[in-house]
């Protein structure tokens, strides 16, 4: 791998999606992930709609540029449905994709909307079978007395075609909205987590699911809190974590008890008083909760803030990064104008080195662990000439505003990045605006 | 007082934000809705210490205008209620403001000829930010009591909602989001 963040120099690679500035509101990104090779790259749209980018095989006349994404299969995931007894549209916008780690030819990957969850095989065909004894080319079948002879049918090469379809459609199980689905590393399992609940799931068993956290207060009255987001443990099978509005995140073992309500762990940093303010609950909600892919940290991201908190330590997180703190005293301002309540992701990089999440007017920020540096980076379709190295970007909090800084006033709210992909072993990062997907590369030196 | 003026915007915009989300597709955000919920507890909490320390000793009457022959009377509370939205089904209406839920039932179940409670005393002037919801009429139209069981339909009893029709009596803030149902389609 390239080194660690400081030396990084991020190089715009592609962009995908539409140019115009009218955003078809079906068009708008909800989820990125990569597959646990990186070699495909998927994305849900507000439209149920999933496109997978693939890999290339490496550029042989420009070695120095890694190769790019192309798409490779497009389909709709998700449709919208009524719910007749409550009178209640689902939208079929995708919340949620994760992918299984490959077994065979085939991949696999789990979408969610708000309600349902599938299971997609996405496959290969590039032969087909040409030749049959009792069929005509076109698919008509032969008068039987015509046939003399017994042949058999070969298979010849056709043009590549990616094709998707679902083996498994796990529904019926939540009753508020999906926020969060995670594959076990059993590689049999997955959960899906709702505001109140959590389900456990086989992934050949559709018909029935396992109620692993039920949050549910017997009078909805004293209800106080919801569950934001939840995550296996990368290589514990038995461990999990959900986190809440409120800013904690608990740690569950399925090994003490068939329902994980008493938590084996209670993560929470107390609060600040004199940061206190009317926001103080909408920002203290943790949007995102991450395992590290050594399974010993966790990182959680709030609305203006990144923290990264390590398993053995409950009472506070090891890390905190300030994402946006220039945005504490426009609060009332973001409330206003929905902003406040805009559930950002934040990503790991492959050695766990470099944490990355989104912000306002397209940035994006990284933070570099070990050399305790961050950048911010915007995805812009100004900064896309192939290669283009971008450049770190400022905000003036207040005061006198340098040259290239931008001032806090001048931000665009409507262009946020709530969904980045860290590819997992190299340098590659898939940033989402609404409706483009940025990829951008460490210039390999 | 800024902190009061403040309080009462937040309450406001909550408010809007509440009887939007009715509408959004989806149905309603349970996460959404606590959070609007808990804003408008602090912003209720603050405004009502801050108008408490404010007026003392007036005695103003209280305004009640509104219909008494109009379908749900409106009960006079200590304090605003805060009802929180969700897509449950009836029985489980989560409401932030624990001890007025009680009085929410009851209300539900109240004949249209209740007489009003409203609270009289420390009312000031009209909440100028609330908007008034009373529909509006037709020429020779008059307004009639609507019937108790309008003002839940069988399957939007999960939904609750700021009502169209109600008029938020002007100098009475305690209950100017009180009243729900859901309106005639």
């Amino acid at each position: 791998m390239a080194g660690p963040g400081g030396d990084m120099q991020w190089c715009f690679s592609q962009v995908k999606g539409a140019i115009d500035d009218d955003v078809a509101e079906a068009d708008i990104i909800s989820t990125v992930e990569f597959n646990h090779t990186g070699e495909l790259l998927a994305t849900g749209d507000k439209g149920g709609r999933v496109v997978i980018f693939q890999q290339e095989i490496e550029n042989k006349s420009q070695p120095q540029f890694r190769s790019e994404y192309n798409v490779y299969s497009t389909f709709q995931s998700h449709e919208p449905e009524f719910d007749y007894l409550k009178s209640l549209e689902i939208e079929e916008k995708i919340n949620k994709i994760r992918w299984l780690p490959q077994k065979n030819a085939a991949q696999f990957l789990l979408s969610t909307n708000d309600k349902t969850i599938k299971l997609w095989k996405i496959s290969e065909r590039d032969k087909r079978p040409e030749g049959y004894n009792l069929k005509e080319e076109d698919g008509r079948y032969k008068d039987p007395n015509t046939i003399m002879s017994l042949r058999v049918p070969v298979l010849i090469p056709m043009d590549l075609m990616v094709e998707a379809s679902p083996r498994r459609v796990f529904a019926n199980a939540h009753t508020y909205h999906i926020n969060s689905i995670s594959v076990n590393s059993d590689n049999e399992t997955y959960l899906s987590a709702d505001d109140l609940r959590i389900n456990l799931w086989h992934l050949e068993i559709t018909d029935r699911s396992f109620n692993i956290v039920d949050i549910k207060p017997a009078n909805m009255e004293e209800l106080t809190e919801v569950i934001t987001a939840a995550e296996f443990h990368p290589h514990q099978c038995n461990t999990f974590v959900y986190s809440s509005s409120k800013g904690t995140i608990r740690l569950c073992d399925m090994r003490a008890s068939a329902l994980c309500d008493k938590h084996s762990k209670l993560f929470e940093e107390p609060e600040d008083p004199s940061n206190r303010s009317f926001f103080s609950e909408i920002i203290s909600s943790i949007s995102d909760v991450k395992f590290s892919h050594n399974g010993r940290y966790m990182m959680t991201r709030d609305y203006l803030s990144v923290k990264i908190w390590d398993l053995n330590m409950e009472n506070r997180p090891v890390e905190t990064y300030q994402v946006h703190e220039y945005l504490r005293s426009k609060l009332c301002s973001l409330y206003e104008n929905d902003c406040i309540f805009d559930k950002f992701e934040c990503c790991w990089n492959g050695n766990d080195s470099v944490v990355m999440t989104g912000s306002y007017n397209n940035f994006f920020r990284m933070f570099d662990r070990g050399q305790r540096r961050d950048v911010t980076l915007e995805a812009s379709r100004e900064n896309s000439k192939p290669m283009q190295v971008l450049k770190p970007r400022k905000v003036c909090a207040g005061g006198k505003r340098k040259k290239d800084e931008i001032s806090v006033d001048s931000l665009d709210f409507n262009k946020k990045i709530l969904h980045t992909a860290w590819h997992p072993q190299d340098n590659i990062i898939a940033v989402a605006t609404t409706n483009n997907l940025y990829i951008f590369q460490d210039k390999v030196n | 007082m800024e902190v009061n003026a403040e309080a009462r915007r937040i309450l406001a915009v909550s408010i809007s934000k509440l009887y939007a989300s009715r509408t959004q597709r989806g149905g309603l955000r349970l996460h959404r809705s606590l959070l609007l919920s808990l804003v408008m507890r602090s912003a209720r909490d603050i405004y009502h210490s801050s108008r408490e320390s404010e007026c003392q000793s007036s005695e103003e009457r209280m305004d009640t205008s509104s219909d008494p022959e109009e379908g749900q009377q409106q009960p006079g509370m200590p304090e605003p209620q805060t009802t929180l939205i969700s897509s449950e089904p009836a029985q489980e209406e989560p409401d932030s403001a624990d001890e007025e839920c009680e009085i929410t039932e009851d209300k539900e179940n109240l004949s249209p000829t209740r007489q009003s409670r409203k609270r009289r005393g420390k009312a000031s002037a009209a909440p100028d930010f609330l908007p008034i919801k009373r529909a509006r009429l037709e020429p020779g139209e008059e307004r009639y009591a609507a019937p108790p069981s309008c003002c839940r339909s069988g399957a939007g009893d999960s939904l609750i909602a700021l009502s169209l029709n109600r008029v938020i009596p002007p100098p009475n803030i305690h209950t100017a989001y009180e009243c729900l149902h859901k309106p005639h389609r």
